[in-house]
């Protein structure tokens, strides 16, 4: 029996260990690839350690593709609709949590609707509003659809983080004399502030990551994201694959920073907001 | 303030906002399915009934595409789900460094679709392919296979990375769910001298199943409408063998055939609605709506 259990845990081992070197290796060899020399590259047999490393790829696109501007559009569009997101989704799930109201049943309904629609029906009349509006190759075109994007998924989170602070906290604050308003931002707002720095950590990599919207909207180069850069570099250099993975290396590395820090949250948000619906 | 004006004053601007970027341009895109509208020939627009439909049931790349659909969620997803239990399984006990092993295996649930697919045609290469590499080393192939651009392959490639991408979401969510389970319930299943085996299938299971049906019916619902991992890994390629509706309704759309692209959007809209009326009625559950 005890052999047995040990047998069965050494499996468990091998298995996590082979686990972890199919998830981490892709993403080593894509930073890998960034840091060799062009012709080894492309040289047989492939080298699984660069014999030189080089910046060269990295330079490449930063002084020819100009990834400095796309990085410099993402981060702005990212932040703008994720703040806005967060403003709006706040109001929405405490309202959404505190209050029984007539039609609050088939607003969470209409909230949990729209993330089953399939988004890309609307992406056609969503362009010609747009370019209706004078709209189009615009950032604010984005900053408008990721916000509007992300309202739905974030009230959804949020509303859970709200369910789990009682609301005798604002009602004592109320009876103090503090405006339910006043109450919301001064006291509530501040326990609250994990569950917030994830759902932004959360619109913000979604918005960091989209790629069809941006390929539509945005024609001019210099008003590029970070995705639809890449697009237009896998368009231009076929198989640069020195350049392609420079600068996947760099359009993952924030995601992967903010989801180390926000996972736990992320997860609480996500289980919350299913478990209470 | 009264109550009432303060409620609907919250919610005005999530209503704007959504009214007029998700519901009217949803509803006018269903519109458009039953129109003539390219792009760049706007002067002859016009309703044309089922006329859409018609040329998508004979275009052979629209049938393709859908056969492709139906393989590209199944096995995603039963080997997503299958694996992304496993580990969660493995996981559910604390253990020193879980946290750093966690960060390991859940970071592709971080990246887009589209860098994904990136990656994995390096990966899949067929000259300098790592992949390629490594089976000739081991002395599983003998030659290269081109794994991208061989039709008889480039869907199972695709169906790889995907698994490969999606098992994260899975072992986050069921492990989530796996540590709700009151440690009591196990007391129990001890004190009436159940094994392993029984304890998963009487306790554990029961418990974890309104997770799991919540997120294989979303899982289902976000694998066959996200077409981003299949434009940046093949674009469709080689020769449509790789089209799901998803992708190829992007093909249309940026070529500006809204008029098609939004008919197969119509007929992705009611295979989903069809198999989730299905799916909630199979699996009995009406609360998995509230997610």
């Amino acid at each position: 029996m005890k052999a047995k259990a040990a047998t069965l845990k050494g499996l468990k081992i091998l298995y996590l260990a082979l686990h972890m070197i199919v998830m981490a290796f892709p993403l080593y060899w894509i930073v890998v690839t960034s840091l060799k020399p062009k012709r080894e590259i492309f040289k047989l047999p492939i080298t699984y350690w660069p014999s030189t490393f080089t910046l060269d790829n990295f330079n490449r696109i930063f002084t020819v593709s100009k990834f400095q501007v796309y990085i410099m559009n993402s981060l702005f569009v990212s932040i703008v609709s994720a703040i806005c997101v967060i403003f709006i989704s706040i109001l929405c799930a405490y309202v959404m949590a505190r209050f029984t109201f007539r039609g609050h049943k088939q607003i969470m309904l209409a909230f949990f609707l729209t993330q089953m629609l399939p988004g890309f029906i609307s992406l056609a009349p969503l362009y010609l509003m747009m370019s209706k509006m004078g709209l189009t190759n615009t950032r604010l075109s984005l900053i408008i659809l990721y916000t509007t994007m992300s309202i739905a998924f974030s009230t959804i989170m949020l509303r859970g983080f709200f369910q789990r602070i009682p609301s005798s906290l604002e009602e004592a604050a109320m009876i103090d004399g503090c405006s339910r308003i006043s109450s919301l931002f001064r006291i509530i707002i501040p326990v609250m502030l994990p569950g917030i720095a994830s759902t932004f950590i959360f619109a913000f990599v979604q918005n960091w990551n989209e790629l069809f919207m941006a390929v539509m909207f945005i024609d001019t180069n210099s008003l590029k994201t970070l995705p639809v850069g890449m697009n237009s570099f896998v368009l231009k250099f076929d198989i640069d694959w020195g350049s392609m993975s420079a600068g996947t290396v760099i359009s993952v590395i924030p995601t992967i920073i903010m989801f180390a820090f926000a996972q736990r949250y992320i997860v609480e948000g996500l289980t919350q907001g299913a478990e209470k619906g | 303030m009264k109550q009432r004006t303060f409620i609907w004053l919250s919610l005005f601007p999530a209503f704007l906002l959504l009214g007029v970027f998700t519901f009217y341009p949803f509803l006018r895109g269903v519109l458009m399915a039953f129109q003539h509208y390219e792009l760049f020939d706007q002067r002859n627009i016009d309703f044309v009934g089922l006329d859409n439909f018609v040329t998508a049931f004979k275009d052979s790349k629209f049938l393709t595409a859908l056969e492709n659909s139906v393989y590209w969620v199944f096995f995603s997803l039963i080997f997503q789900f299958a694996i992304g239990l496993a580990l969660a399984l493995m996981l559910k006990k604390q253990y020193r460094g879980r946290g750093v092993y966690q960060g390991f295996v859940f970071y592709s649930w971080a990246l887009s679709g589209f860098l994904i697919g990136l990656i994995w045609k390096w990966l899949f290469n067929s000259q300098y392919g790592v992949i390629n590499d490594l089976l000739l080393k081991i002395g599983l192939i003998d030659d290269r296979i081109g794994f991208l651009s061989d039709p008889h392959w480039a869907m199972f490639s695709v169906i790889v990375a995907n698994v490969w991408y999606g098992i994260a979401f899975f072992a986050i969510m069921l492990l989530a769910a796996l540590q709700s389970v009151p440690a009591e319930l196990y007391e129990a299943a001890d004190i009436d001298g159940a094994n392993a085996f029984r304890k998963f299938f009487n306790v554990t299971l029961p418990y974890i199943m309104p997770t799991i049906i919540a997120t294989t019916l979303l899982r289902v619902i976000w694998i066959f409408n996200d077409p981003t991992l299949i434009y940046g890994m093949t674009n469709g390629g080689p020769a449509g063998s790789t089209h799901v509706l998803s992708s190829l309704l992007m093909e249309r759309l940026l070529a500006g055939n809204y008029g098609m692209a939004s008919a197969i959007g119509v007929i992705m809209l009611a295979i989903l609605m069809l198999y989730t009326v299905f799916y909630l009625f199979v699996t009995k559950s009406e609360k998995v709506g509230d997610f």
